[in-house]
């Protein structure tokens, strides 16, 4: 019989730590299929955040470095300067990368240093307990807006991709979800492309994924998936938000 | 490299270049903006060489430990303000047993404090100065061609203990110009670099981390930096002693104190050929000399500690001597330095009235 579907070599033989219904082990899982695929394992090297995904080390079989809350980009850049034929990536969720640690994100892709960002989008913090994010919704309720986020004073959810977009040296940002088949699939291409845009050294590149957390979204698995859809998607549009010809 | 005027600042950035730094991140501040100058005009020179000036200190000291974990030699400098923000890297490079050369050029505090040359940095560079329970190597140097001298000595003792090492300098060792010799590099055996990432080509994929969820293990790996540091302190204690050997009373200071105490010393000794006053000039901080202070207990009473600050340096002083002796303290903060002279009436005070010769 064909085999069809196998461990990816990039992921180690381990059961993964993430509730039930998280996306983090969707995405790990493409990161490790793409690895394979473009025979990045040898010369990846990923930052990962404090978050959830800190453990991303337990899974990627590749070389890594944790990086302190929200400093992933700064780390990346110096080691891609000192290894600039290596393949440098960070995974950072959003109050990493959009709270923390956004002097970091906006001088990396201001300065286009030629890494790539898998930016998980799950608007609240995970791992500290379901607070409030800079990606949280209007009205959505958190363990630190009881009331729901209330936008004249703790502002609007951030779209990091469209902030970015305004920077000369971004070349590739693309806002993906994992909450489908369908949607797994173009998060994979997606996350293939940017990786590409660091081959060929064209510029700074981020994929923006909408990803679940039943868990603190206090909300079933399928019903998260759905709520990504209904809700999520109309304050963060899917698609390509900035592409430069590489 | 033949003998040359230079900068302190200077004298650092080129040591670093010859001691095979490649790499440097920095934000601008002073009293040390001559140093990123320098290093942003040196490393276009290198091959290989990067320079970043970053968005925040804390970008800075991460891009450090981004370069300090891909293999290459790296340095940043900044001063007070700009250290205290570098802490939480400085924490993250010490548990994760990275190496990195941070250069202090300290200045007046709290907060923004001035810009003039203090010594009011030391507890939180002695001490570690972020989270967590770690310590660094701290360095002090006394004059421009120490400065080149102890940047070498930097990057060896980081790389073969895999912590960071400290320069703690100040606004006026950093600002003044003395004749320095900037030597070659004398490659020291140093272990390998086996723990860098290089990506996980014909060998298992390398992790680097501070983050040890199970206590025990936390526990165990607190202790392995607590003996690492032994074995610092073992080998790599560092003073300078001065007139020690029939002294009546020790002074110890450091850096641009020491050199100051030193004038004052000589001048006491010009007008009074008969007194006899020694220095004990700690190089580390970090490790402090603590032997060779107590063992000087054994013969001398009277300790004269002088220091830029409110009083620091005096408490490991103390510490050391365990009782023993007494200790005076001198101490002019805010980036006030006093001259040989004032120091010497203060010191002249505190000389042991028996042994004083009653000329004057």
């Amino acid at each position: 019989m064909k085999k069809v579907y196998s461990r990816p070599k990039s992921l180690k033989k381990v059961p993964m730590h993430y509730c039930p219904g998280c996306g983090h082990s969707i995405i790990h899982r493409l990161i490790a299929e793409l690895l394979d695929e473009m025979s990045l394992r040898e010369t990846a090297i990923c930052v990962p955040p404090a978050g959830c995904a800190v453990l991303a080390y337990n899974y990627l079989d590749i070389d890594m470095v944790e990086a302190p809350h929200g400093r992933a980009t700064a780390v990346a850049t110096g080691i891609k300067r000192v290894r600039p034929d290596n393949m440098v990536f960070s995974y950072q969720g959003d109050g990493d990368l959009a709270a923390i640690g956004t002097a970091e994100t906006l001088h990396t892709a201001n300065r286009g240093e030629l890494i790539s960002v898998i930016f998980v989008n799950n608007a609240i913090y995970g791992m500290t307990g379901g607070q409030m994010a800079p990606t949280t919704l209007a009205g959505q309720i958190t363990t630190t807006s009881p009331s729901g986020r209330n936008t004249k004073t703790e502002g609007p959810p951030i779209r990091v991709c469209e902030l970015l977009s305004t920077l000369e040296n971004t070349t590739y940002l693309e806002r993906v979800a994992v909450n489908s088949p369908a949607n797994i699939k173009k998060t994979k291409k997606a996350i293939k492309k940017a990786f590409q845009h660091q081959q060929k050294k064209t510029g700074f590149s981020l994929v923006e994924i909408l990803s679940s957390c039943p868990t603190n979204w206090k909300m079933d698995p399928l019903k998260s998936c759905r709520w990504i859809d209904e809700i999520m998607v109309k304050e963060f549009p899917l698609g390509v938000i900035k592409e430069v010809k590489c | 490299m033949n003998k040359q005027l230079m900068y302190g600042t200077y004298a650092i950035g080129e040591a670093a270049i010859q001691a095979g730094c490649t790499c440097y991140f920095g934000y601008p501040i002073t009293p040390q903006n001559e140093l990123p100058e320098y290093m942003s005009r040196r490393l276009l020179e290198v091959p290989g060489g990067v320079f970043i000036q970053a968005e925040s200190e804390l970008a800075a000291i991460n891009m450090v430990l981004g370069a300090s974990v891909a293999g290459a030699r790296v340095m940043t400098s900044s001063s007070s303000p700009g250290i205290s923000l570098k802490q939480e890297g400085i924490s993250f490079l010490a548990g994760s047993e990275l190496p990195a050369v941070i250069v202090n050029i300290v200045r007046g505090g709290p907060g923004l404090g001035n810009i003039a040359p203090a010594q009011s940095d030391y507890f939180q560079a002695t001490r570690g100065g972020g989270h967590g329970d770690y310590k660094t190597i701290v360095l002090a140097p006394a004059s421009v061609q120490e400065m080149a001298d102890l940047t070498f000595l930097a990057f060896d003792l980081s790389d073969q203990y895999r912590m960071p090492a400290l320069i703690l300098g100040d606004g006026m060792l950093g600002q003044i110009m003395e004749p320095v010799v900037i030597p070659a590099r004398k490659k020291k055996k140093l272990p390998e670099k086996d723990y860098i990432l290089t990506g996980a080509r014909g060998r298992p994929a390398r992790l680097v981390k501070s983050l040890i969820l199970d206590t025990r293990q936390m526990e165990d790996h607190n202790w392995k930096l607590v003996r690492k540091f032994q074995r610092v302190k073992q080998n790599e204690t560092r003073w300078e002693s001065f007139l020690l050997e029939d002294a009546e009373m020790v002074v110890i200071a450091y850096g641009t104190a020491a050199r100051i105490a030193k004038g004052s010393i000589n001048r006491l000794k010009k007008e009074d050929p008969d007194i006899k006053i020694g220095m004990i000039r700690p190089i580390t901080l970090s490790p402090f000399p603590e032997k060779i202070i107590r063992e000087t207990a054994g013969k001398v009473s009277d300790f004269f500690v002088f220091e830029m600050s409110t009083g620091q340096m005096v408490e490991d002083v103390k510490l050391s001597l365990e009782g023993r002796g007494t200790v005076h303290f001198y101490g002019r903060p805010g980036g006030v330095s006093p001259t040989p002279a004032e120091v010497a009436r203060i010191m002249a005070r505190h000389y042991p009235q028996s042994k004083s010769t009653g000329k004057k």
